[in-house]
């Protein structure tokens, strides 16, 4: 496969999930929006919150400054200039799959296609008659469909995994952004730990990962900070959990390694990431440091990436 | 008021080729009609069928209008078009073997020195080089028009990078899709060979130094092309990959591809885009759509490129003049189909006939495409042959002029309901190891009433063409 398709196609898949993403920050922050605040700020550090935890808090500074919802919801949504909003990212998702048309299904087209049509229908319509809920429904619902393709029509082959290693990467990343967010931003003080606040913060960040069932599945009632970050950060029956993301992406890359009957650097690197994430425990975690460990993961998936890209993507492996 | 020939409609009697067709327009209410036309366009964009015209500002997916109603020719007509079409490829071909080689047509006094060593298309860089099978052009758009029964000019040769041919298809998709019937009570030869007899004429023109199954891959300058929807649609249909310039590198007088797994060699290459671009070392230096060396590969026989670098010396619109000439000259025959006489401003009696007689004529750019850059006499303004007088008188040789020839007619659903409206067809002729062509083509429609102009970038529309099975 030609590395600038498999490039595409691995950024077909950040776009999805980074979309995906995008959309649920800011149902969560309309939910918090909706309870009483303990502190003083009020809505506005929750958004901020927000902005910081997507990293777009500096674009939307420079174009709109003031933080109410609907300035928000414009830029996170609908606003071109900000590279990470949903439509900039369902657009290039698009576009990178129209570059790629040959090496994806009718399928995977049609729906990436009819996705970027929606979307340019919705942006016509007036703001007033658009519900957040339905925008960011919307949104899942594109996603899944993608996903969806992907899976029932797509030859499993190395394209396959270029597309799923995007996936995987773009998610460990983003919840681990989203942990990190919650821990120290959303948090106004210390005090606050293990507050009525504090868990349902917890509650709602497990909202934003649309977890929030799976999580109670699994551990019952109770909403503890250890249990939550077990759940997202060490559990692999949690589809969005920092362990399963690397498993996948180990997975996708031994695949490619059997295929192409040549490992490298990606495979060792992540499965050196994996085993680290399989030995540890909460106590351990939380022992380092949340904010400390995230950082270091961040910092490793980012590492794994450029493997990635140095291997496979950038056309000068020999 | 001229006599246009309508292709359907003799008098009043429905010719034979259409004589399946009324009953079909007849029981298609207009409501019937309107959903049909919406559902063909959704499957346009849908298919992500769409003319991407990038910095003209407006919508960026454009779709060409489609129309329903499709063009037939009968087994006979298209047995005499199809020999005409391989009758000029042939010649064509031979023509820019011979003006890379051995120039023997220009010594013996049959065209003019000037008109092909000074042609801008004519690339010095190829000189006495033949590439593989002697094919130059393997892909000969040829633009005909109809004036009659039995009455077929060409307007134009492309031997470079015809496009148009994802049309022919997907049209031919999308009226079967919507028409099911009409396929069922017409025996409509299928175009849908097309794609695997591209590969084999690909395959063909392999280099002599290639001795395993040749890799294909088609060169595009990128998705932001507007015939980028057509060069990724022949390259899943053949199973190749698409590459833009930076795909590629050449190392070892090979041309490489930078895949996953690492650098495959690749021996066909159909480049659609222009030969100026090809290779920066050679032509243009700030061009990053090509592959640097590329040409050097070329030449060293360890690449094909199709078409051949330099093969735009033949399609010409002065050279084009000399073809019925060339098919004397190179396969001793008569030409089987027409030129539409053409005056050359370059030639003094010419120009001053053709200055003499500006409101019956066509004229057009020697170098010009796309309908741009013309004057359709008989529906321009005063002011506008004025000043096209102006131009020509500044730079003759830039300028050629036909009569206005009394174009077909099909029918064509408009908003009132089916009207005439003039057509051409661009049939595609593959030339490699065998010459061939499926039966069909690109019918392109003027949309607007009278208009001569069938060009895409001109409001022109596209239909679905039949041939009919005998």
């Amino acid at each position: 496969m030609l590395s600038r398709t498999a490039e595409n196609l691995f950024w077909i898949a950040r776009y999805i999930e980074r979309a995906e993403t995008m959309a649920r920050l800011l149902e969560v922050g309309a939910r918090i929006t909706m309870i009483p605040q303990a502190h003083g700020d009020g809505y506005r550090s929750e958004w901020e919150s927000l902005l910081q935890a997507s990293g777009t808090a500096k674009g939307f500074d420079a174009k709109y400054g003031d933080p109410v919802q609907r300035n928000i919801e414009s830029y996170l949504f609908f606003d071109r200039d900000n590279p990470s909003s949903v439509i900039s990212c369902i657009e290039r998702a698009r576009e990178n799959a129209r570059i790629v048309r040959t090496a994806i299904s009718g399928q995977l087209w049609d729906v990436l296609n009819m996705a970027f049509q929606e979307l340019r229908q919705l942006e016509r319509r007036p703001r007033s008659e658009l519900e957040l809920t339905d925008l960011t429904e919307w949104v899942s619902r594109q996603a899944t469909m993608v996903r969806g393709a992907i899976d029932s029509t797509l030859l499993h082959n190395d394209g396959y995994h270029f597309l799923n290693i995007g996936f995987a990467l773009e998610r460990a990343d983003n919840t681990a952004r989203l942990l990190d967010v919650k821990y120290y931003v959303l948090l106004p003080s210390l005090d606050f730990v293990g507050s009525e606040l504090d868990s349902y913060q917890w509650h709602t960040l497990l909202r934003t990962l649309q977890s929030h069932r799976a999580f109670h599945f699994a551990y019952g009632g109770e909403l503890s900070a250890r249990k939550i970050a077990h759940f997202l950060i060490l559990n692999p029956q949690s589809p969005r959990s920092l362990i399963t993301a690397t498993e996948k992406v180990t997975y996708h890359l031994e695949c490619l390694a059997r295929d192409y009957r040549k490992s490298g650097l990606p495979q060792m690197r992540a499965r050196a990431l994996l085993g680290e994430l399989q030995k540890a425990t909460v106590e351990e975690v939380f022992d380092e440091g949340l904010h400390e460990f995230l950082t270091r993961f961040i910092g490793e998936v980012s590492g794994l990436t450029s493997t990635v890209f140095e291997t496979y993507l950038s056309g000068e492996a020999r | 008021m001229t006599q246009h020939f309508n292709e359907m409609y003799d008098g009043g009697r429905v010719r034979e080729p259409y004589a399946r067709l009324e009953g079909w327009t007849n029981a298609m209410p207009a409501e019937l009609r309107q959903m049909k036309q919406a559902e063909a366009e959704q499957l346009f964009r849908r298919i992500g069928i769409t003319f991407a015209v990038y910095g003209e500002g407006g919508d960026p997916d454009r779709l060409i209008p489609f129309d329903m109603f499709p063009r037939v020719f009968t087994q006979k007509e298209w047995r005499k078009l199809e020999a005409g079409i391989k009758q000029r490829a042939r010649a064509l071909n031979a023509f820019l073997k011979d003006v890379y080689t051995k120039a023997e047509i220009v010594q013996a006094g049959k065209i003019p020195a000037k008109l092909v060593y000074q042609n801008e298309a004519f690339e010095r860089a190829v000189m006495g080089f033949v590439p593989a099978m002697g094919i130059y052009s393997h892909i000969v758009g040829i633009d005909l028009v109809r004036t009659g029964p039995e009455d077929f000019f060409v307007l134009e040769d492309n031997c470079r990078t015809p496009s148009g041919v994802s049309y022919m298809l997907e049209n031919r998709e999308i009226m079967m899709r919507m028409f099911p019937k009409l396929f069922h009570e017409n025996r409509i030869e299928p175009v849908d060979g097309y794609a695997e007899a591209l590969r084999r004429t690909l395959a063909s023109v392999a280099p002599a130094k290639c001795d395993k199954d040749p890799t294909i891959a088609i060169l595009t300058p990128g998705h932001f092309n507007s015939a980028y929807y057509e060069h990724s649609f022949l390259a899943d249909l053949m199973g190749v990959e698409l590459v833009e310039g930076p795909d590629l590198f050449c190392e070892g007088g090979f041309v490489w591809m930078r895949t996953t797994e690492g650098p495959k060699k690749v021996d066909v290459i159909y480049r659609r885009i222009d030969d100026a671009f090809l290779d920066p070392l050679c032509f243009r230096p700030d061009s990053m759509l090509g592959v640097p060396g590329l040409m050097d590969c070329y030449r060293s026989g360890g690449v094909s490129i199709c078409s051949a670098p330099g093969a735009g010396v033949a399609d010409d619109k002065a050279v084009y003049t000399f073809v019925p000439e060339m098919i004397r000259f190179y396969l001793g025959e008569e030409p089987i189909l027409q030129n539409v006489p053409t005056w050359q401003c370059a030639k003094p009696d010419d120009l001053k006939y053709v200055l003499a007689n500006l409101p019956e004529l066509v004229v057009k750019e020697v170098h010009g495409s796309g309908g741009y850059g013309m004057l359709v006499g008989p529906k321009s303004t005063k002011e506008q042959i004025e000043a096209f007088r102006r131009k020509i008188e500044d730079d003759p040789d830039n300028y050629i002029a036909q009569p206005t020839l009394a174009l077909s007619t099909t029918p064509t659903f408009v908003n009132e309901g089916v009207a005439p409206r003039h057509v051409d067809l661009r049939p595609y002729c593959l030339v490699g190891e065998k010459i061939e062509l499926v039966p069909g083509g690109l019918t392109r429609v003027a949309l607007t009433e009278g208009s001569l102009v069938v060009n895409s970038s001109q409001g022109g529309g596209v239909k679905d063409t039949w041939v009919l099975a005998e």
